[in-house]
């Protein structure tokens, strides 16, 4: 069984979502290759082929590619499956964009966001926001499967890979790329941060927000996120949304700062190791999956808690 | 132009899911039902467009049970112009389902398709995409915003870390994403008009498409329960306790 990983990357480096899959492919077979498909993105495939396991690094380059056009992503991976029993890919935005059109394409199910691998054709998957673990077995020859990433740890480095350079398949001729607007950021990105600090409702409005929350993620040197509601209100860019509709993380460390914790929001952060809820309502539900709670005002809570990790040296 | 609109009949989104004892699936026995919330955002979205007077007719449809013309009638309240039943008791795969939207495009031939981008019980987010690779349509996903301007759209879709606007050769698929809109709720004249507008009924089976399974569901099982943690009393507390735990 040979399996194939579609790299996370920004054509610039790797992202340690890739590393994730890998450790996803390694669990069905021995024989994972990497591909690299984007524009300019040599230095990531060689980063790729530095990930212990891998056995081949496959290059695509084109501007469609570059871009991350779903049409031209998913013609690439479509040209390669005759060579492949499985194709996995992160679950980011952009996976979640190609793969089911690969899976179409090819005439098979896809496996969204697999949590673990059970044997060849059998893997779990959370379903109902992760209310439920759905366990299926594919009968399909070729599988296509979305990883969550969180879920796995990251393939170590020590690898030493070739890197081949193919073809950049059929481009994306009925989409365009006008522009991308990123969010430029100091902090650590949400999704591979060791810490998150996020913000709920109770913070009431994005000055505040600003003022409580990001200071507190800079000093624990963490990733800011925050609840949908906080999102919906307007407190927060969308991209900083933790739950099921929006990014789902697992950091050693998550504090919720002013967050009820509904059932939507705790699907995107219960995996985390430690969760620490500050929260003035000692019945919101946060507390049922908190390590540590503090019952008490943000307002209050939060100069207190700076005061504290500056005395603990932070 | 017609703009067709999927819509799939779900759990609410207010009701907790709970998986049956023996663990072949979630409990829907009495369990209240709705639209899904994405889907609803897709609907609201045709029918501004038509509103704007970019779309000329909006067509809803849903691949379901007979009671999904509950979720029809709820689209038409909205106001989409008429709906149609692909009717089934099968609980279908996201292929499956774009096989079927499929066979219902290639007879109504819409301008453009807006769905959910997702739906909350399967959380595949995957029927889009499929549909418009069986169509080899281009496709606009996690949109935010959508300018139609008659031979293609101008999409603002929601990518990590940003957005990302594409311009896509119609027909295309766009599927919707949260903050596409906030859909509105219907007004008690408006259902009782949605009442007295077309809604078809087809069976499933009529269509000639395989729809057959290709993931056997093993078990659904309850996720695993975090034990519960302590409260602290301080700030001061709180940060030995997290000293202790080795994450400072």
């Amino acid at each position: 069984m040979a399996v194939l990983v579609i790299a996370d990357h920004d054509n610039a480096s790797l992202k340690d979502n890739t590393h994730k899959t890998v450790t996803a492919a390694l669990a069905l077979s021995g024989d994972v290759d990497v591909l690299v498909a984007g524009q300019g993105c040599k230095a990531v495939a060689d980063a790729a082929a530095k990930i212990a396991g891998v056995r081949k690094v496959l290059l695509a380059e084109s501007d469609a590619l570059g871009q991350g056009l779903a049409e031209a992503v998913a013609s690439v991976i479509v040209g390669l499956m005759g060579n492949y029993d499985a194709v996995l890919t992160p679950a980011t935005s952009q996976g979640k964009n190609f793969s089911p059109r690969v899976a179409a394409k090819l005439d098979v199910a896809q496996i969204s966001e697999i949590v673990e691998v059970v044997d060849g054709s059998t893997f779990v998957r959370p379903i109902y926001a992760g209310n439920a673990l759905e366990t299926v077995q594919s009968s399909d020859a070729k599988k296509v499967i979305t990883v969550r990433p969180t879920a796995f740890k990251a393939a170590a480095e020590g690898g030493s890979a070739s890197v081949e350079t193919i073809g950049a398949g059929d481009g994306a001729p009925k989409t365009k790329f006008i522009d991308q607007q990123l969010v430029k950021s100091a902090r650590p990105e949400l999704t591979g941060a060791k810490i998150v600090v996020s913000g709920g409702r109770a913070m009431g409005s994005a000055e505040e927000f600003q003022r409580v929350i990001e200071p507190l993620a800079d000093k624990l040197g963490a990733a800011v996120g925050a609840s949908r509601a906080a999102v919906d209100a307007g407190y927060a860019p969308n991209d900083y949304q933790v739950g099921q509709t929006g990014k789902v993380v697992a950091p050693e460390l998550y504090v919720a700062v002013g967050i009820s914790g509904a059932i939507q929001h705790l699907a995107g952060m219960k995996d985390s190791k430690v969760i620490v809820a500050i929260n003035k309502d000692g019945d919101a539900p946060i507390f049922q999956v908190a390590d540590f709670g503090l019952v008490a005002d943000y307002k209050s809570a939060i100069p207190e808690l700076m005061d504290a990790l500056t005395a603990a040296g932070k | 132009m017609k703009v067709l609109v999927p819509v799939k009949r779900v759990i609410d989104y207010n009701v907790k899911a709970r998986v049956k004892a023996d663990q072949s699936g979630v409990d829907l026995a009495n369990v209240k039902m709705s639209m899904n919330p994405f889907c609803e955002i897709a609907v609201e979205e045709a029918v501004r467009q038509k509103e704007k007077g970019a779309a000329t007719e909006v067509v809803a449809v849903s691949i379901g049970p007979a009671q999904a013309q509950e979720t029809l009638r709820t689209a038409l309240a909205m106001g989409a112009d008429r709906a149609l039943l692909i009717q089934t008791d099968a609980d279908l795969e996201p292929l499956a389902v774009a096989k079927l939207l499929k066979a219902v495009i290639d007879e109504e031939a819409p301008g453009v398709v807006i769905m959910g981008k997702q739906a909350i019980d399967g959380d595949n987010n995957a029927t889009g995409q499929m549909l418009a690779a069986l169509l080899d349509w281009p496709q606009a996903t996690f949109a935010s915003e959508v300018v139609l301007n008659g031979s293609d759209a101008k999409v603002t879709r929601e990518v990590d870390g940003g957005l990302q606007t594409i311009d896509v050769a119609l027909p295309a698929i766009i599927t919707a994403d949260l903050r596409l809109n906030e859909p509105r709720y219907a007004s008690l004249p408006n259902i009782m008009k949605a009442k007295k507008k077309p809604l078809d009924v087809k069976d499933a089976a009529s269509l000639g498409v395989d729809v057959a399974p290709r993931l056997k569901v093993v078990k659904v099982t309850e996720p695993p329960k975090r034990s519960g943690g302590i409260k602290v009393e301080t700030a001061a507390d709180l940060v030995s306790n997290l000293k202790t735990a080795g994450v400072l």
